[in-house]
């Protein structure tokens, strides 16, 4: 469950906390994008622009005061980081068509740096927004409220979720289920007593929300207005500044030839 | 037999629940551990089956140091009954419900068979038997849940919060139904803030508060020390209420159940009359 707890915000207050939920997604798609752009070839892969990305948002990290929640996400992420390293080595190392060993090994952590950076960037950004925020970020964006609301509410019951299914967990490990146990379909199948209760309590709460919410007269009104309106100040205006600079500074490399790997430049 | 011998608990998220608590539970006993909320009564009880380990110290079951056995393994001996039963049903019938178990221990065919209708009988749910769990009432359902623990024939019943959301008639069923469990020679643990509940059993309580036990003793001892409870923000049951009320005409205070209460004041009026 760790990865959840990287993605589960804290009310703290920070520079960070207060920029505009909008403005701040704009900025993880842009480095998104970025993202995406660079990884190179078996045989010229590009692992310096990523090791940038990855350290580039360090300074936000410690800006927003998240360093702890920051590395737990990293370290949830880690064991999906290792698999794809191992995934691109093995195949490639099979599929045989690289120059270098040492190419070989680059282009794997590469790709493996790549998802990290996506990580990084989507935890940034959850940690240091509030389910609130992303909602009222939504609604302001002209998405109708059903939607929002519903988006919100996911979000919000994403570490009830987890927590539940650890207490079903617990009751059926109770009774003696093994998870670990027997061969592969076995293993599958282990997964039913702790899904179906999950899924069973999912949908009662869903319910009772439901009637919750209808009886404090939710949709009532056709126009909804909000205590609270996003506008966009100085700090959110040069985020979107930088954001657009990034943008621009990374396409304008991408037309250039590809960047070499560090094997060659480090002349390795 | 329980020993938990200094044991402390840190949760993932940095929550220290538990803090050098001791304590043994004899076969056959009946306890109650009582404190409110986030006093780390349920942390404390997950250890008796491996479902936590301790962070430091340790816990023995019947010899075997929880941290070397699985949950499996030491669920063989400690049931565990947890608070809600839509945690763990999951059958389309009862019938399943209560054999999942025991398959899972590897129990032969004809003998689940038998031990199924047994636990059945004993909480009187056989005509519920193809039944889907879902379809039952709350208390049917925590029968069900009991049933499908009890059906291995556990030593040591771990029961947690079984009163929430139990109608008087339920609570006294379940009443009877410990009592019953004791006289076998069982082993059992209830978790809880009821006090009308406990003072009515009469079990063996260990009261805890912030991840501490704050004292160990008989339920008079305990239900009638305003102060420890004070301390444990737990109440005196409506009977010790009255009769600590009462003190000044020679009434005795430590009298927490109906059956005592009405003897006493019986015999008193008869002195004064």
């Amino acid at each position: 469950m760790s990865v959840f707890e990287g993605l589960r915000f804290r009310r703290v207050s920070s520079p960070i906390h207060r920029l505009d939920p909008r403005v701040k997604f704009f900025y993880v798609c842009v480095l998104f994008v970025i993202t995406i752009m660079f990884g190179g070839t078996i045989n010229n892969p590009e692992l310096l622009p990523l090791i940038v990305l990855f350290f580039i948002q360090i300074p936000f990290v410690l800006a927003a005061g998240v360093k702890r929640e920051w590395a737990r996400s990293m370290r949830g992420a880690a064991f999906l980081v290792a698999f794809i390293f191992a995934f691109n080595f093995i195949f490639r190392y099979i599929y045989g068509n690289y120059e270098s060993f040492a190419l070989l090994l680059e282009y794997s952590f590469a790709m493996a740096l790549r998802f990290l950076v996506l990580v990084e960037s989507f935890s940034i950004f959850f940690l240091t927004t509030s389910p609130d925020h992303l909602g009222l970020a939504l609604e302001q964006t002209h998405v109708p409220y059903e939607f929002c609301f519903a988006f919100t509410t996911a979000v919000r019951f994403v570490p009830v979720l987890a927590e539940e299914a650890q207490t079903i967990m617990d009751a059926q490990k109770a009774r003696g289920l093994e998870l670990e146990r027997g061969n592969f379909i076995k293993r599958i199948k282990n997964y039913i007593p702790l899904l179906i209760p999950l899924i069973v309590n999912a949908i009662r709460r869903s319910l009772e929300l439901a009637e919750a919410m209808e009886s404090r007269a939710w949709g009532a009104t056709e126009k909804r207005t909000n205590l609270y309106v996003l506008t966009l100040k100085n700090s959110d205006y040069i985020l979107v500044v930088l954001s657009v600079l990034m943008l621009i500074l990374a396409v304008y490399v991408r037309l250039l030839p590809p960047i070499p790997p560090l094997t060659v430049l480090l002349h390795i | 037999m329980i020993e938990v011998k200094d044991v402390s608990f840190t949760y993932p998220n940095d929550v220290e629940a538990l803090h050098g608590v001791s304590l043994k539970i004899q076969d056959g006993e009946f306890v109650a551990i009582m404190g409110q909320n986030g006093a780390g009564k349920t942390t404390l009880v997950k250890h008796f089956n491996g479902l936590l380990k301790p962070t430091k110290g340790e816990v023995v079951v019947d010899g075997v140091n929880t941290t070397k056995a699985s949950v499996a393994t030491l669920s063989r001996k400690v049931g565990f009954v947890f608070q809600n039963p839509d945690h763990q049903l999951f059958c389309e019938t009862v019938k399943d419900e209560i054999a999942f178990a025991l398959k899972n221990f590897g129990f032969k065919e004809n003998t689940i068979k038998k031990r199924v209708t047994w636990a059945l009988n004993l909480l009187d749910l056989k005509k519920y038997r193809k039944t889907s769990p879902f379809m039952l009432s709350g208390g049917e359902r925590k029968r069900v849940a009991l049933a499908s623990v009890l059906a291995w024939n556990p030593k040591v019943i771990i029961l947690d919060e079984p009163t929430i959301g139990q109608d008087q008639k339920q609570k006294d069923r379940l009443r009877q139904f410990i009592n019953q469990l004791i006289t076998q020679g069982k082993t059992v643990v209830i978790v809880t803030h009821d006090v009308e509940f406990v003072a009515e059993c009469n079990p063996k309580i260990v009261l805890m508060a912030n991840g501490k036990i704050l004292a160990e003793g008989s339920a008079k001892q305990i239900l009638t020390n305003r102060y420890l409870l004070t301390q444990a923000s737990i109440v005196l049951p409506q009977i010790a209420q009255i009769f600590t009320g009462l003190a000044d005409l020679g009434l005795p205070i430590d009298v927490i159940n109906v059956h005592e209460a009405k003897k006493v004041l019986l015999d008193f009026m008869e002195v004064n009359s």
